[in-house]
């Protein structure tokens, strides 16, 4: 299952599945570790391009927190967790309590940069314990690192593996919402679960949909 | 259509070409090189938006050529030299290649710098004069190459613009 050409719908179904699950899990941790209500989208599954996954993301030059990390073990790909710099901003304010943080200069952001890579571990940890729940493969997530910067120049980073094998990539993208005034929801970000082209059929086998 | 100020958009693993008074532009560049070839008496540029360093890494016997340093320079050329560009005067500006996380396992954390290190051994090969770079660092760039004035206008989040 090199090419892309033998996937099916049931297969985009199950990996919507894995998305919800891993999904779930996380906006509840982000919802705990911030107090604050913290609502998904139904995810998308997609064969895009890399200019269309970079669309989904928010455009090319648009500026976001990008927290980036390699899954490892049975499973291997790429996961993002991109936010904007709105919802980056609110959440490090929670998280360190300084009411006055600022993105203005990145080379420091010191306390801001751990928080926000905590975040990621917590996210993510929760995000693939319960994929690896839900498939009984082993996963491990690498170390979480961040980057404030234009979503082309982050994400495509993310395409590297992929674009070895391939000028599309399947993803697994799911809107992260958070609760505003007065009960209105706005996005806060995106996760996106990109596997490897060679952990396809691990995933779908080990499913048993393959 | 002469007169009409276009700018002509390169996506990733892309390639196209430009005439003036047309520019040719290609943004977020991370870890991807965005190769200039142009000749600045045509007022013609050609624009690659590398993402890896050598089409050996390819794993599936048809691929896109725009994505590899060799493959995509190669394509360029020709490109450039079906318009009527003559090989001599072809000269080029560089950017991007820089290294947006700060850890990573093996070869894919210092793809940047290796895909620079890729189109520098390319335009070497070919003899061509490599005019200006800005390569490296860890900020994403977007650029915009002007044939009319062969300057290459670099826009990074941090520091704005600046001219190649």
């Amino acid at each position: 299952m090199n090419s892309n050409h033998d996937i099916t719908e049931m297969h985009l179904d199950v990996l919507r599945e894995i998305g919800n699950i891993g999904a779930a899990h996380a906006a509840t941790s982000l919802s705990q570790l911030l107090e604050h209500k913290i609502d998904m989208r139904v995810p998308k599954v997609a064969l895009v391009t890399f200019d269309e996954m970079f669309e989904l993301a928010g455009g090319t030059e648009k500026v976001v927190a990008g927290i980036f990390l390699r899954i490892e073990g049975d499973l291997t790909g790429s996961m993002f967790f991109v936010l904007t710099i709105e919802s980056a901003t609110q959440f490090i304010r929670k998280l360190t309590g300084d009411k006055e943080f600022e993105f203005a200069a990145v080379e420091e952001l010191g306390m801001g940069v751990s928080a926000l890579q905590e975040l990621g571990n917590i996210l993510s940890g929760s995000y693939l314990s319960a994929l690896s729940d839900f498939t009984s493969l082993k996963i491990y997530p690498t170390v979480p690192s961040l980057s404030v910067d234009m979503v082309g120049a982050i994400v495509s980073f993310g395409l590297i593996e992929v674009s070895q094998y391939s000028d599309e990539v399947i993803v697994i993208e799911t809107e992260i919402l958070q609760e505003g005034e007065q009960g209105i929801s706005s996005l806060a970000g995106h996760f996106f679960l990109l596997p490897d082209p060679l952990s396809y059929r691990t995933i779908f086998s080990s499913l048993g949909v393959l | 259509m002469h007169n009409t100020q276009t700018v002509i958009r390169v996506g990733i693993a892309d390639m196209n070409i430009a005439n003036a008074p047309q520019t040719i532009r290609t943004s977020g560049l991370g870890s991807c090189v965005g190769v200039v070839l142009y000749d600045s008496t045509k007022k013609i540029a050609g624009m690659v938006h590398v993402m890896l360093p050598d089409s050996q890494l390819g794993k599936s016997k048809q691929f896109n050529v725009a994505k590899f340093a060799d493959t995509g320079i190669h394509a360029m050329l020709e490109m450039l030299k079906s318009q009527g560009v003559r090989p001599f005067s072809i000269k080029a500006k560089i950017a991007g290649g820089a290294q947006m996380f700060q850890f990573g396992s093996g070869d894919t954390i210092r793809i940047g710098p290796r895909n620079v290190e890729a189109v520098k051994q390319e335009l070497k090969r070919y003899s061509i004069q490599l005019v200006a770079e800005d390569t490296g660092g860890s900020s994403g760039r977007t650029i915009e190459f002007d044939p009319e004035t062969s300057i290459l206008h670099v826009r990074t989040v941090n520091a704005g613009t600046q001219e190649l």
